[in-house]
């Protein structure tokens, strides 16, 4: 399906010379197809460069040194582009500093722990990425992790700090909990949609308000908030509940993250090697193929949006139990809608969303360290993220962009195949 | 065809009505709706106590002094009605009869009033306050929603409202400090818009990207884009950059003065007598000219439009621009329609009220006029009652428009169905 999200109606004629487009025009869902399989990871460099680009473009104009120096750029301009430069690479190294590897810091832990931190973020990205990467794969969007990543981390987090149970049992039945709530959510969308027809992409993005209210109204609740407490902060959940730390003390990694590389191989095995996996692919890519089949297609859609969920609500498990260890309106944050780009960017494949997911996480992180170092406001990486999956999703526009031919060479793959 | 007409009842031999399912849909949801209203407002409320309806404001011709009804028996009374409605539904059900409109909306006033006649009970609400404001609250989710129909009539889907009206109240919040005028920053909304407009009629219709994820991605966009340039630009200069002024209330003459309709409708600011224009325009056009049939024919039949000569990708460039610009002044009112300054992702969401706003009323500006005032009028409601401390917990009301936009596009209350084409990138061939 991604090749139809991506891929397929990101044409690659559009960017060419009027003469070449009537020949490629042919050719061209097979070569949409080749693009994916071979997975242009040029175009995903030069867009991730361009989008890099257009964000350094936004700091440089939006400097206080850079603008003082522009009142006075016709007599002295090298100034101003110095300014510029400056702000750019600070916020730049900053952000590399705070994501990946900080060489200022005095010990090799305190180095390293930014990377560490990145895996962290990164960890409830991955998984929820991969349950809206399955269903693109189903042609299926889920708009809805949001709300499924809060139903997740509500129920997880709910058996987590509710009851009292042996160490194991208690995490495995709270990421079970996850797992359901998250399920339960987008299947309602599913069975809305396979009963009445009604848009999944309309259901659940209004089931994704509905379930931030839910949340809202329960941590107004007794049993959701500490007792003798009015903040909407619920109790923390109890070490028996809580995934064990990786490495220590010094880094919030922690088991979670051997569960986002668990379920991207479980996806992998699900949507390549198994029976209910190409059941989905094919209603994917071809309702009418697939009900001729013998497929059936309201059952499939059903059970598409639950593993979808199922997934999402793991990942709100996972955060919760992982990371935040206590229940917050916000919990969520932007996951669920961080998640979909990750999708994207990562082509609805289990590797690249795994990647995909460590990219967006570090610049999560490191913009983070990039406001606070430099000043400059951590929402560039919500530009700089919309921009990589716009220009990915446009390739032609890239190439343009960079005046690079089209690939021939895919065509000519396309057509041996 | 004849082993239909064989098989066809012959008890009812004289109805020239084409024979159709009973449908109980209708008057099943009534009896429940009303039943419950009956049984949880009327004879599970606290009597002894008296909603007061203040209805009238100091500048009407004629005063009309507040209405104070007893709470349990109005509700009482009111939950009686709706099951003579539902009553009357399921007679009109078992003659085969289609049921009015006006019975639904009826109903839906009936049960409304009872809600409030036991959740205000003991204490007074201004009902005209109520409606004004659910009006004012209803103006962005309708030029939003008019902007998402313009999209989607011509087989583009928006779903970058929220974008749209984000960067609309930006875009006239920094334009009306600046020049000190909110006509001028009533001018740089739709302009604002047009940025996501345009982008996404560049990825959508030049490049032919799935719709519904360029809008996604363009919401966050918009959202990284404003966010950014307010903490980077606007905070550090409030005064000069973010200190818009704020549109002033325009009595229309005459009009203003007539009880509860004036200060609801003609009390109101420019931006809300721009919609009411905005409404009647949008609609003579889509529907009343050469060009909104042609618009229309190519939200619904790309193919058979290209046809006949009509270009499709120009249309549609020329649509979604169109659109970006309405939901864009819409964006307006967040700030100078309101409160004036701009702040970080104020929209919150509202863009996606208006999307359902554009579903429920059925892709029409009448409809979805009607539709973001319903929303409208939740949203003020949550509000009053959230003030008068009622028993209901205000995120339920808070969630109710989503809710009924499940409902909606579920099929509940009629089949929805929108452009055949939306949604589909159109390769000429």
């Amino acid at each position: 399906m991604s090749d139809e999200i991506v891929g397929e109606k990101a044409s690659p004629t559009s960017g060419m010379p009027e003469p070449e487009k009537a020949k490629a025009a042919e050719d061209r869902g097979e070569r949409a197809l080749r693009e994916i399989v071979s997975g242009d990871i040029g175009v995903s460099v030069l867009a991730f460069v361009l989008a890099l680009l257009i964000g350094g473009l936004l700091i440089a104009f939006t400097n206080p040194d850079v603008t003082a120096a522009a009142h006075y750029f016709f007599a002295k301009p090298m100034d101003t582009l110095t300014a510029a430069w400056n702000a750019v690479w600070d916020a730049y190294a900053a952000m590399f500093r705070g994501a990946v590897y900080n060489g200022q810091a005095d010990t090799f832990q305190k180095a390293i722990r930014p990377l560490t931190e990145t895996m962290t973020v990164a960890t409830p990205l991955i998984i929820a990425a991969l349950g809206v990467a399955v269903g693109f794969r189903a042609g299926l969007f889920n708009i809805g992790a949001q709300g499924q990543i809060i139903l997740g981390a509500t129920v997880g987090g709910y058996i987590g700090f509710t009851y009292s149970l042996p160490a194991g049992v208690h995490l495995l039945l709270a990421l079970l909990g996850g797992v359901l709530g998250g399920a339960i959510w987008a299947g309602i969308a599913g069975v809305l949609k396979a009963r009445t027809g009604a848009h999944e992409v309309i259901v659940t993005i209004m089931l994704n308000y509905v379930a931030l209210y839910l949340l809202a109204y329960l941590l107004t609740t007794d049993k959701f908030t500490r007792a003798g407490s009015n903040q909407p902060t619920s109790p923390g959940v109890k070490e028996t509940a809580q995934l064990p730390l990786l490495l220590g003390d010094w880094s919030r990694l922690h088991a979670g993250f051997i569960v986002a590389i668990l379920a991207s191989i479980f996806v992998w095995w699900l949507m390549t090697r198994s029976v209910l996996g190409f059941r989905f692919r094919a209603v994917g890519s071809n309702p009418h193929a697939s009900r001729t089949a013998g497929i059936g297609i309201p059952t499939t859609i059903v059970l598409v949006m639950l593993v979808s969920g199922a997934l999402a609500g793991l990942a709100g498990g996972v955060h919760i139990l992982g990371t935040e260890h206590q229940l917050t309106g916000g919990i969520a944050g932007s996951l669920g809608f961080d998640a979909i780009t990750v999708a994207l960017l990562g082509r609805s494949r289990p590797l690249g969303i795994f990647f995909a997911g460590l990219l967006y996480g570090g610049l999560n992180v490191g913009g983070r360290v990039m406001e606070a170092a430099t000043g400059t406001p951590i929402d560039i990486v919500l530009v700089i993220q919309a921009l990589v999956v716009l220009f990915i999703a446009a390739p032609p526009l890239v190439r343009a962009i960079f005046r690079l031919p089209t690939p021939r060479t895919a065509v000519a793959k396309g057509a041996a195949a | 065809m004849t082993a239909l007409d064989t098989q066809a009842p012959a008890a009812t031999p004289a109805r020239t009505e084409p024979l159709t399912r009973r449908s109980w849909k209708a008057p099943i949801a009534f009896g429940v709706l009303g039943l419950a209203a009956l049984v949880l407002f009327g004879l599970l409320g606290k009597s002894g106590e008296d909603t007061t309806f203040v209805i009238s404001t100091d500048n009407d011709w004629v005063q009309i002094g507040p209405v104070s009804v007893p709470s349990k028996a109005t509700a009482i009374l009111l939950g009686v009605l709706m099951l003579l409605l539902a009553a009357y539904a399921a007679w009109r059900a078992w003659n085969r009869q289609p049921l009015g409109r006006w019975v639904g909306a009826l109903f839906g006033v009936l049960w409304v009033l009872s809600f409030l006649a036991w959740a205000v009970a003991g204490k007074s609400m201004s009902l005209v306050g109520l409606l004004q404001g659910s009006l004012i609250l209803a103006v962005p989710l309708a030029f939003g929603a008019m902007g998402g129909l313009l999209n989607e009539r011509a087989g583009v889907v928006n779903i970058a409202i929220e974008g749209q009206l984000l960067t609309g109240a930006f875009g006239a919040a920094v334009v009306a400090s600046v020049t000190h005028s909110v006509y001028a920053g009533l001018i740089a909304a739709p302009v604002a818009g047009l940025v996501i407009g345009s982008l996404l009629a560049l990825f959508t219709v030049k490049y032919r990207v799935n719709q519904i994820i360029v809008g996604v991605v363009l919401n966050v966009f918009a959202v990284g884009l404003t966010s950014f340039l307010f903490s980077s630009v606007l905070k550090p200069n409030a005064a000069t950059l973010n200190s818009p002024p704020r549109m002033p209330v325009i009595d229309i003459p005459v009009l203003s003065g007539i009880p509860i309709i004036g200060p609801v409708l003609f009390r109101q600011t420019l931006l809300v007598y721009l919609l009411y224009v905005a409404v009647v325009v949008i609609t003579i056009a889509l529907f009343r000219t050469r060009w909104g049939l042609r618009v229309r024919a190519v939200g619904e039949h790309p193919l058979a439009a290209d046809t006949v000569g009509i270009d499709v990708q120009a249309t549609r460039w020329r649509n979604v621009l169109l659109g970006s610009m309405v939901a864009g002044l819409g964006g307006a009112f967040f700030t100078i329609g309101s409160v004036g300054a701009f702040s970080q992702e104020m929209t919150a969401g509202k863009g996606y009220i208006a999307l359902a706003a554009m579903i429920l009323g059925r892709w029409t500006p009448v409809g979805a006029l009607a539709a973001a005032l319903l929303f409208g009028f939740s949203d003020k409601l949550q509000q009053v009652l959230g003030v008068l401390q009622t028993p209901v917990p205000n995120q339920f009301m808070l969630m109710l428009p989503y809710l009924v936009t499940i409902v909606a596009v579920a099929g509940l209350v009629g089949r929805v169905r929108g452009p055949a084409a939306a949604g589909e990138p159109y390769v000429k061939e």
